[in-house]
């Protein structure tokens, strides 16, 4: 699962995002360098998800800017070297597991589609059911189809939401084996995490956000652990 | 000071207006009195259009400039030019009744107004139904701007319709002459009218911006 | 990617998630033979008024169902949040449009093409002879319906209350499609069959007018 081209870093500077009166991000600054591997930490509401959405292009910021490589997230078509994990799963639930990869792999011109999809569908351990709608899919798989179609185009930047949500013990234990993988293949990581002491493994580096601001961050001397607050499970 | 002087402008303008309608301008051979009405109908429905084309444009900024007086001066326009498009749906029949002996007629221009009013309508609907200003901002400028594009169309389209199952038609068609006198009448009244239509969108704008600042501070108080 | 090539699997995963689920098809059949059905408790249908009121009558139903028939078009994206998904993944925003307004299109044309003969036997009007005409007329007006419906359908599933909006915002956008098609529909159906180019060409110009403005403004309806 190699890159599709050198790892992407990420750069924001002031970055503010506001819903009417409430202040999701408040002036956030900081830089990942390429082939990081970043774990973010913080309560609900704290603004991970709102910042992980702008920085795969799909919100704008209302102030402010940030760059994935050396281009500005919103103008350009660098998106499509991002993997994105969100909340909801991205899926046709009236669709099989191979037609949604399938779907995905073809918009993103990748020239071997249905090679790609079943490495993928092999890989999440989804094989046996990519006939299957994924209306009739367990959570857990759902989010291991989620993955996969976030991986479909070799990424150079991932970012996460929570992505052990639905997982069980050996499926985090995969998706950790897997972004171990990633990062190793060369492949920048951004995730948000909800103290999952396996995912956090991964990473090389912690951040935490309390309410809109970055409140902790472990490239300034303080341990990963102690910044992300690690409970074990 | 400068905003009561301009009020002050536009009550005389409009005074002025009222009084040639009544007393300067010639008594109409074939419908009399209730003729006069016309000077408020006409320059209403110009206006009216001037105040949608002024939505337009802001539509237009918003969406490539995205500041929010864009926004701000888009709803003002848009809610000053229905009322003058009231003013229009409300005078025509009030004209038409007694010359007529019916309230409507489905003449093409006053349907043209009538479908101008609904969209319109429309528009401010949609905008209340959307809760955050940023989203509620562009989504209503794309609706206004496709609803501007669609003016013409509607314009046109039954106009022809018109032609091919003639209605009786208000105010007199494209042909028929004015006198000079009533022409300088009509002139008064679209300047009183415009005036007040300028007047009107200033008020609405500022409370608008009002608002908006008030929302700023409160994020700014927010943020510390 | 192409444009086309983008367009055309969108379009392939929007045939595919319909048939599965055979929802909106269904659905749309049915309402439409409702609304003719009910109709025809409003007047003679054996007579002549069939051919004077049949036209407007079929029109009608088709845009009230195209109005329900369009709910879902992104209401469904947002379900599970694939609208990012597509976005990240297509390379141009209008893709996403254009596959969407090829399906609406080709879902309503479908629905419409059964419907005709329905309409045909229950009001006594003869179709048959006029049928590619008629068919071309019913295409050029589906297409206008779902122009401006898949941009209304964006807009509205950004507000509160998005069922009783979509309609509220699009019916009064498709005036002109709505006197269009009557008008060349009627035509073809009186005693002596006339394909009237006029009306055809006026509602290629409203399909023209509002797939330019979709494409240039339809990416900033996806925004968040």
């Amino acid at each position: 699962m190699t890159s599709a081209g050198a790892p992407l870093g990420l750069r924001c500077n002031n970055l503010e995002k506001r819903f009417g009166n409430f202040m999701a991000l408040r002036r956030i600054s900081f830089e990942i360098v390429p082939g990081e591997a970043v774990a973010l930490a913080g309560h609900n509401g704290s603004g991970k998800t709102t910042f992980l959405r702008i920085a795969a292009g799909l919100s704008r910021p209302t102030a402010g800017s940030l760059h994935v490589g050396s281009e500005d997230i919103i103008t350009t078509a660098v998106r499509m070297r991002i993997g994105f994990v969100a909340h909801q799963t991205m899926l046709y639930d009236e669709l099989t597991a191979e037609e949604n990869l399938l779907l995905f792999a073809r918009l993103q011109g990748i020239a071997t589609a249905a090679q790609r999809a079943s490495e993928l569908l092999q890989e999440t351990g989804l094989i046996d059911r990519r006939r299957s709608l994924v209306r009739t899919f367990s959570r857990g798989m759902r989010q291991r189809l989620t993955i996969a179609r976030a991986l479909l185009h070799a990424p150079a930047l991932l970012l996460f939401d929570e992505p052990g949500t639905g997982l069980d013990a050996p499926g985090i234990s995969w998706l950790a084996a897997t972004l171990l993988r990633v990062r190793d293949a060369g492949c920048t990581i951004l995730m948000s995490l909800h103290g999952q002491a396996e995912l956090a493994a991964v990473a090389t580096r912690a951040m935490r956000l309390e309410a809109g601001s970055l409140a902790a961050d472990s490239s300034s001397g303080e341990s990963i652990e102690s910044v992300l607050r690690v409970r074990e499970r | 000071m400068k905003r009561n002087v301009f009020a002050l402008l536009v009550v005389l303008l409009l005074g002025w207006a009222a009084y040639a309608s009544f007393f300067v301008a010639p008594t109409e051979n074939t419908m009399g009195v209730i003729q006069r009405i016309f000077y408020l109908h006409m320059p209403s429905a110009i206006v009216a259009f001037c105040a949608f084309l002024t939505t337009f444009v802001a539509n237009l900024l918003y969406v490539f400039r995205r500041q929010n007086r864009w926004d701000w001066l888009a709803v003002s326009s848009a809610e000053v030019g229905l009322a003058f498009i009231t003013v229009v749906l409300i005078t025509g029949p009030i004209w038409a009744h007694p010359v007529w002996g019916i309230w409507w007629t489905w003449d093409a221009r006053l349907t043209s107004t009538f479908v101008l009013w609904l969209l319109y309508v429309s528009y401010l609907l949609l905008r209340t139904l959307i809760e955050d200003p940023h989203r509620r901002a562009l989504a209503s400028a794309v609706y206004g701007i496709f609803a501007f594009l669609d003016v013409p169309l509607v314009h046109m389209s039954i106009r022809w319709w018109r032609t091919q199952h003639p209605q009786p038609v208000l105010m007199g068609g494209p042909g028929t002459g004015l006198d000079s006198q009533m022409k300088i009448v009509l002139l008064y009244s679209f300047i009183a009218l415009l005036s007040l239509m300028i007047f009107l969108v200033r008020q609405r704008y500022e409370l608008e911006a009002l608002r908006g600042q008030a929302d700023a501070l409160r994020r700014e108080a927010e943020a510390a | 990617m192409s444009l086309l090539q983008t367009t055309a699997t969108l379009f392939n995963k929007e045939l595919r998630t319909e048939l599965r689920s055979r929802e909106l098809i269904t659905t749309t059949i049915v309402f439409i033979v409702l609304v003719i059905v009910l109709f025809s408790f409003t007047f003679d249908p054996g007579s002549s008024e069939s051919r004077r009121f049949g036209p407007g009558l079929l029109w009608l139903a088709f845009l009230f169902a195209a109005s329900l028939m369009l709910q879902p078009c992104f209401l469904r994206e947002q379900l599970n949040d694939t609208l990012s998904a597509l976005r990240m993944a297509s390379p141009d925003p209008f893709a996403i449009f254009l596959a969407k307004l090829a399906a609406n299109t080709m879902f309503l044309l479908l629905t419409e093409l059964m419907m005709l003969p329905v309409f045909a036997v229950l009001y006594n009007v003869p179709v048959w002879h006029v049928l590619p005409q008629l068919a071309l007329v019913l295409f050029a007006g589906s297409v206008g319906i779902c122009v401006a419906g898949t941009a209304v359908a964006a807009i509205s599933a950004q507000a509160r209350m998005r069922e009783l909006l979509l309609p509220l915002l699009l019916l009064p956008l498709l005036t002109p499609v709505l006197i269009a098609s009557t008008e060349a529909t009627a035509a073809l159906l009186a005693d002596k069959p006339e394909l009237r180019l006029d009306w055809l060409g006026f509602l290629a110009a409203f399909d023209l007018v509002f797939l330019t403005a979709l494409w240039l403004f339809g990416e900033f309806l996806l925004e968040e």
